[in-house]
């Protein structure tokens, strides 16, 4: 469950919420949803800090190899 | 006696030519253009007419490379050049330097032009845009790296989603150099992901790319108007996102990318989804499921309340909150027993779950009424009997095996 994007686990989220909304589960399905809602929750809130909001410049090398070097703003201002 | 001169046709063709030379040097000629032939050697030739004469011209190859545009049959233009003279046939003709078209900028020609023939090739069709990702990890950004558009894109970002990551390709956004830059920009972007994709790096590939460049004169854009600046955005397997200049700009880019923002800001905001929005979304969400989930348990309570008078759950509310309480210590422990957990905490909660649905007809039975069964199945109907077959019953201590002698059906 863990390798599903976040726009889907949020739509699997949805789905769930929309099920029990609608009511009348067994109590085992009702439960189990509930569990797998909670984890959707949480894998979207992974998802949402996954990545650590690095700027970098990137170029290519005459030798066809790229290179990365931190973005200072105030720098090329 | 008169002695006559006697002329070469080579002497007259030359004299000829200097005269003409000498008239019209630098002249400039305006006329619509017919027969218009361009040869391999990049030479073109043309006609000029106007109602009642016509002059051929000829454009060379080292003129022509800067036009913008594409001369057609039947467009105005204003020729400059010199008339002179082609020996070998003895025709005069333009030799034409530059040419504009009448009426409009050739600019604006050459747009239009191109703008044209890329629909009719099909690269702005709706079916070939490809969708932007929802939410991105790392986007590409294709601009100046010291220019106003990566100032306000970046201001954007930060606002909307410091978590995105950011890779800035820089290149030169106006000048005869930017079109190749800003292609090979593109391409090396898409070559980066096929590297990290092939090589299994642990760097993200990039999601989503924004060409950009901040407002300036159509001269200025002109490199978004360029043919393989629309051709590398078009090519690109990851979605392009083009901002150039203003709201009012349009470039033939902004055709061929997968979306059009009106400004470099407007596709920050286009690209990054905002965090706190999405944050809000996931707590929507996730109230719902605690409150719907109470209130179906609350009438699996009711309902063995009813049955029971005695309550078994207490507080829905708390065994939600128990149960996440569970799921956090089992996201906690990222060993080896992870399986062993969720096997031990999923038995646990069939048991209860067992239970639960138990306890409604044991407390049925403790209250004097007695369940029969046909084999293992629970009978309803008298009708399932026939006459010597076995029939079971189930009392709240054990369980009683009869014969039947008799069956009544009651009439209704």
């Amino acid at each position: 469950m863990k390798d599903i994007s976040f726009e889907k686990a949020m739509e699997n989220l949805e789905q769930i919420v929309g099920k029990l909304e609608t009511g009348n589960l067994p109590l085992e399905t009702l439960l189990k949803q509930y569990e797998d809602g909670i984890k959707l929750v949480r894998i979207c809130r992974e998802k949402l800090n996954e990545a650590k909001g690095k700027i970098e410049k990137i170029v290519k090398n005459e030798n066809g190899t790229f290179e990365k070097e931190s973005f200072n703003e105030e720098k090329d201002k | 006696m008169n002695e006559t001169r006697v002329y070469t046709v080579s002497e007259v063709t030359q004299n000829i030519r200097f005269i003409l030379e000498d008239t019209f040097s630098d002249v400039w000629v305006e006329g619509e253009v017919s027969n218009f032939k361009m040869y391999s050697s990049g030479h073109m030739y043309f006609s000029l007419k106007d109602d009642k004469s016509l002059m051929n011209c000829v454009l060379f190859k080292g003129n022509s490379r800067n036009l913008a545009f594409t001369i057609e049959d039947g467009m105005a233009v204003l020729c400059f050049g010199k008339v002179s003279v082609y020996d070998k046939r003895g025709q005069y003709q333009l030799y034409v330097n530059a040419v504009e078209p009448r009426g409009r900028g050739a600019l604006q020609l050459a747009f239009e032009q191109l703008k044209d023939k890329l629909r009719k090739e099909g690269l702005f069709e709706e079916s070939a845009k490809k969708t932007l990702p929802f939410l991105p990890i790392k986007v590409g950004v294709v601009t100046s790296a010291n220019g106003a558009a990566i100032r306000d894109i970046l201001k954007v970002a930060r606002r909307r989603n410091a978590n995105t990551d950011i890779m800035i390709y820089p290149v030169r956004v106006q000048g005869e150099e930017a079109k190749y830059e800003i292609v090979s920009a593109i391409e090396n972007f898409n070559e980066f992901n096929e590297r990290v994709i092939d090589e299994n790096k642990k760097e993200c590939p990039v999601d989503v790319i924004i060409v950009s460049r901040g407002g300036g004169s159509l001269e200025d854009l002109w490199p978004f108007n360029e043919e393989i600046v629309a051709r590398a955005i078009y090519a690109s397997k990851i979605p392009v996102v083009s901002a150039v200049g203003h709201e009012v700009d349009y470039t033939i880019s902004d055709f061929t990318a997968d979306l059009r923002a009106p400004t470099p800001s407007a596709a920050a905001e286009l690209v990054f989804p905002s965090k706190e929005d999405l944050e809000r979304a996931i707590d929507g969400y996730k109230a719902k499921l605690i409150s719907f989930t109470g209130i179906q348990l609350k009438a699996f309570e009711k309902e063995i309340e009813r049955l029971n008078s005695r309550y078994v759950l207490r507080d829905p509310i708390n065994v939600l909150m128990q149960k996440e309480q569970e799921i956090d210590d089992f996201e906690k422990n990222q060993s080896a027993q992870i399986n062993h957990v969720v096997e031990l905490k999923e038995a646990s909660f069939r048991a209860m779950t067992g239970k639960l649905n138990a306890l409604s007809p044991l407390s049925v039975l403790e209250r004097g009424y007695s369940i029969a069964y046909k084999d293992k199945h629970i009978a309803i109907s008298v009708k399932s009997f026939e006459k010597g077959e076995m029939l079971r019953t189930k009392f709240i201590d054990g369980m009683v095996s009869s014969k039947v002698e008799k069956i009544e059906v009651r009439r209704t």
